[in-house]
């Protein structure tokens, strides 16, 4: 039904979240409801800051099938996650000044993106870490 | 509690309003955070009905406001956002103010007039 690739670039601040915001918007016009919109729209713009901010920037792939599954894939270019136990724990966060300075850093980011996902994977290795979540959309 | 009730309380001064008869909304909760990712875990099962009270006055929080679908922002301790970021809030939903109460200070009066905190499960 639907396919599209974004490119998120490292260390992109300024535009940290304006492909989720895409993403967002393109879902909306398709017809889905706002709270599943709401519910998406956190977890891509969590896992975009994560690319931006720890992983080198990378792509997000977006599918949305004809029974309204909606698949996003976030393929990043960065060293992986050393301890993804520590890194799925509440409050742990690697977050620099820069990016605690821009509201980031409290350590929610992949438990928020769990929490409101219908499934969670994801795949770490020092050449890159790739994240698939699922929703249901209808 | 009305949105214009909140403005009130608060003493603020609108930077940007952007939804028409948003000052007869009714808000029913607060959420008070300089951590987005806070604001994005406690309030993504809203429906829009929470204002955020925040000292974070940069685009992020333009952003988390977005996929939220938040409809008020209320920046304390007088913060203003730049003119960059202030054109973005030209093509969004959300309503803008500033306040010069601190946010604990912001928070009490809201709270004192009956303004709950978002639920936490």
């Amino acid at each position: 039904m639907l396919n599209k690739s974004f490119e998120v670039v490292n260390q992109d601040y300024h535009n940290m979240g304006k492909v989720s915001s895409q993403i967002k918007k393109m879902l909306l016009q398709i017809g889905f409801d706002a709270k599943i919109l709401r519910r998406i729209a956190v977890a891509s713009y969590e896992a975009e800051i994560n690319m931006v901010i720890h992983a080198y920037g990378g792509n997000i792939l977006m599918n949305v099938d004809d029974e309204g599954l909606i698949t996003l894939t976030f393929h990043d270019l960065g060293p992986g996650i050393p301890d993804l136990e520590k890194a799925m724990t509440p409050g742990w966060s690697t977050a620099d000044e820069k990016a605690r300075n821009l509201g980031f850093g409290a350590g929610m980011g992949l438990v928020n993106i769990k929490r409101v996902s219908d499934t969670f994977d994801i795949k770490t290795s020092p050449a890159g870490t790739i994240l698939t979540l699922t929703f249901k959309g209808y | 509690m009305l949105a214009k009730d909140i403005i009130k309380i608060l003493d603020a001064e609108p930077i940007n309003i952007n939804t028409k008869h948003f000052l007869e909304k009714d808000y029913q909760f607060c959420f008070a955070t300089d951590l987005m990712s806070d604001a994005l875990a406690m309030i993504s099962n809203d429906d829009g009905s929470t204002v955020l009270l925040t000292g974070c006055c940069n685009i992020q929080s333009l952003r988390t406001a977005e996929m939220l679908d938040l409809e008020l922002i209320v920046y304390v301790r007088g913060k203003m956002l730049d003119i960059d970021n202030l054109d973005m809030t030209k093509e969004m939903r959300c309503n803008i103010f500033t306040t010069h109460y601190t946010m604990f200070d912001a928070c009490g009066r809201l709270y004192a007039q009956g303004l709950k905190g978002v639920n936490v499960e």
